[in-house]
């Protein structure tokens, strides 16, 4: 088994953010979050760009500052602690693979600064490329390597430090898209393997639905919701959560904004009135806006078969209808 | 003609053939020419065009061309030596420590204030500097570090080498600071991730990621170090010798067969050096 090389069971390595701020001058990039993570979970921490998620996760790494509260892990503070004696490891944005050295000698660098003699570091970088299927190209230099493969030895050189935490920077982010459904998959696979938790930043909410045990939403520098992604995508707490996960209408009603997935809704004889806007065929499914009387655009999602039944085309008036019970109160 | 003139290669052509005309008449001919006198004959009243390797017999004979040969390679070492570490680390921190690129863009120019004047002017103010009854003595005296002038101070090798320091640091630090600019600050990240020391990512990320922008730098130095002949005779009192002032002497003395052969000497050693530095480094793979 792949997984094997990691040293004995590990104890409880619980993550935990106590009120973490970044402060740049007079901006607040994160503004006092509290968060504890499932250990050896997959988590995804989700939001638009500027919304502070990868100052958290280089704060988590060591590579900014705190300048208030701490991060805990297996019970010490390590905010204080140089990156590599944090028990974490970082894989960057851009892979940063070391240009000048091959794929192995990139993944036995901490190794090398560890003092570990050339034949046993190598041997146990090997070991590292095997986990991710490079040992064929342990000689390339990163320049020689496709995305892809830049990637592995990335994760690769990442996993040498033995982290009870790896941290991910839009590690998908650079690929092309059918790579990157490849590469998740992986991902997924390795932290199962390895059984340590994983911390992944991405803007794209697919991505973290599709990867995440956990998914931490996150806007202007707070967390908005925290949960499994299904808890997360099924109820969304937040006006922002509902928008930004997508398949959620909000609406705006006398007792309130309600979030309404737009699968929920149905054309019928009876119910609201609406005038159809657009028609976008998605595929499975066929995606149609309808404006509500008192100027309340709804999207409604319809497998393809039942649209192509019934067909309806800009300007139709239909009627809609939904559950009572499918409609969340959501905050602002 | 019509294909012809439109094709890419005449382009070309013409966009080199400035510089190549340039080169060839005003370089590549003098060298030729400079190779051929060096195979005349001298009298006493005349220069007679011949072939005869007489010139050469004698500077390979005389002890006073290896000492001055050896005196040129011990300036270009030091000179060398010294602007690599300083200009090292004005590089590293105009590349890593500065923060705004306005400001690294004004320092690194700051670097260049030396050339704003000429060769000589500023060497010849170095005197009331150094001097016996210079500034530095005047104020060590006055500070009570030294009771007598210090008389290494001027005219002397330690003059002569801070001169060439001084003119050539900035020939060192623009290549360098241009590599360090190109490193991913990410890749110093990564490196500390991995748990390297300050030092170990000096020497096991930048310098490596350096070496193009080390090796022109060296070039630059090493070859003006060892044609230079104005710097030692002002900054040495006429006091030492190197190669080039060993070939303005000779030209002093309307020596022009002799001075050419020690150029020619001088021109070969220079690209022996360069071969080998370029051996070390592959230049073309790592612009």
């Amino acid at each position: 088994m792949k997984g094997a090389w990691v040293r004995g069971i590990r104890g409880k390595n619980d993550l935990e953010l106590v009120s973490l701020t970044k402060r740049y001058g007079d901006t607040v990039a994160v503004d006092g979050i509290n968060h504890l993570f499932a250990p050896e979970s997959y988590v995804c921490l989700l939001g638009p760009s500027g919304c502070g998620k990868s100052s958290t996760l280089r704060m988590i790494a060591g590579h900014e500052t705190v300048s208030d509260g701490a991060i805990i892990l297996d019970g010490q503070d390590i905010s204080g602690l140089p990156p590599a004696r944090r028990g974490t490891a970082m894989m960057f944005q851009n892979y940063a693979l070391f240009p000048h050295v091959s794929a192995l000698d990139n993944v036995a660098f901490s190794l090398k600064m560890k003092g570990i003699a050339k034949a046993d570091r190598q041997a146990r970088a090997m070991k590292l490329l095997d986990l991710v299927d490079m040992t064929h190209l342990a000689a390339r230099l990163p320049a020689q390597l496709s995305g892809g493969q830049q990637q592995r030895v990335a994760l690769a050189r990442a996993l040498i430090t033995e982290p009870s935490v790896l941290l991910l920077d839009e590690p998908l982010s650079a690929l092309d898209p059918f790579l990157r459904i490849r590469m998740r998959a992986e991902l997924k696979r390795l932290q199962r393997a390895l059984k340590i938790t994983f911390i992944h930043v991405t803007h794209g909410q697919d991505e973290a639905l599709a990867l995440a045990d956990e998914v931490v939403v996150m806007n202007n520098a707070r967390i908005e919701q925290a949960g499994p992604a299904r808890d997360v995508w099924g109820t969304p707490k937040t006006e922002f959560v509902a928008r930004f996960l997508g398949g959620h209408n909000v609406l705006s009603l006398p007792s309130g904004r309600f979030s309404l997935r737009t699968d929920e809704i149905a054309f019928g004889a009876t119910g609201h009135e609406a005038v159809v806007t657009a028609v976008e065929f998605h595929g499975a499914h066929v995606a149609v806006t309808a404006r509500l009387a008192g100027d309340q655009e709804l999207l409604v999602r319809t497998p393809e078969a039942a649209f192509y039944a019934d067909p309806k085309s800009p300007g139709d008036a239909v009627r809609l209808r939904w559950d009572e019970s499918c409609l969340h109160p959501v905050a602002p | 003609m019509n294909r012809f003139l439109s094709s890419r290669n005449l382009g070309g052509w013409l966009l080199v053939a400035p510089l190549v005309a340039v080169l060839a008449v005003f370089l590549v001919l003098p060298i030729v020419m400079i190779v051929i006198v060096s195979f005349w004959q001298t009298t006493e009243f005349s220069i007679v065009p011949a072939f005869d390797l007489a010139n050469y017999e004698f500077l390979f004979g005389s002890s006073v061309t290896y000492d001055v040969f050896l005196n040129t390679f011990r300036y270009a070492a030091i000179t060398w030596a010294l602007t690599l570490g300083i200009g090292f680390t004005v590089s590293w921190f105009l590349a890593f420590h500065v923060r705004s690129p306005t400001t690294q863009i004004a320092l690194a120019l700051l670097c260049t204030v030396p050339f704003w004047t000429s060769n000589i002017i500023r060497m010849i103010s170095w005197v009331p500097f150094l001097g016996r009854n210079g500034l530095a003595n005047q104020g060590l005296l006055s500070m009570g570090v030294i009771e007598q002038p210090l008389e290494w101070l001027l005219f002397s090798d330690f003059s002569v080498i801070l001169a060439f320091v001084h003119l050539n640091t900035v020939f060192m630090i623009i290549p360098i600071l241009n590599s360090m600019m190109r490193i991913d600050r990410s890749l110093i990240e990564a490196a500390r991730d991995a748990g390297a020391s300050p030092f170990q990512i000096m020497t096991n990320v930048v310098i490596p990621l350096c070496k193009p922008g080390i090796m022109i730098g060296s070039i630059f130095v090493l070859t003006l170090v060892m044609g230079d002949f104005i710097t030692v005779r002002f900054m040495s009192g006429s006091q030492s010798a190197n190669v080039g002032r060993l070939i303005s002497n000779d030209v002093g003395l309307l020596q022009y067969p002799s001075a050419s052969a020690t150029s020619v000497v001088l021109l070969l050693t220079v690209l022996l050096v360069v071969a080998m530095m370029l051996r070390l480094v592959d230049i073309r793979k790592e612009l």
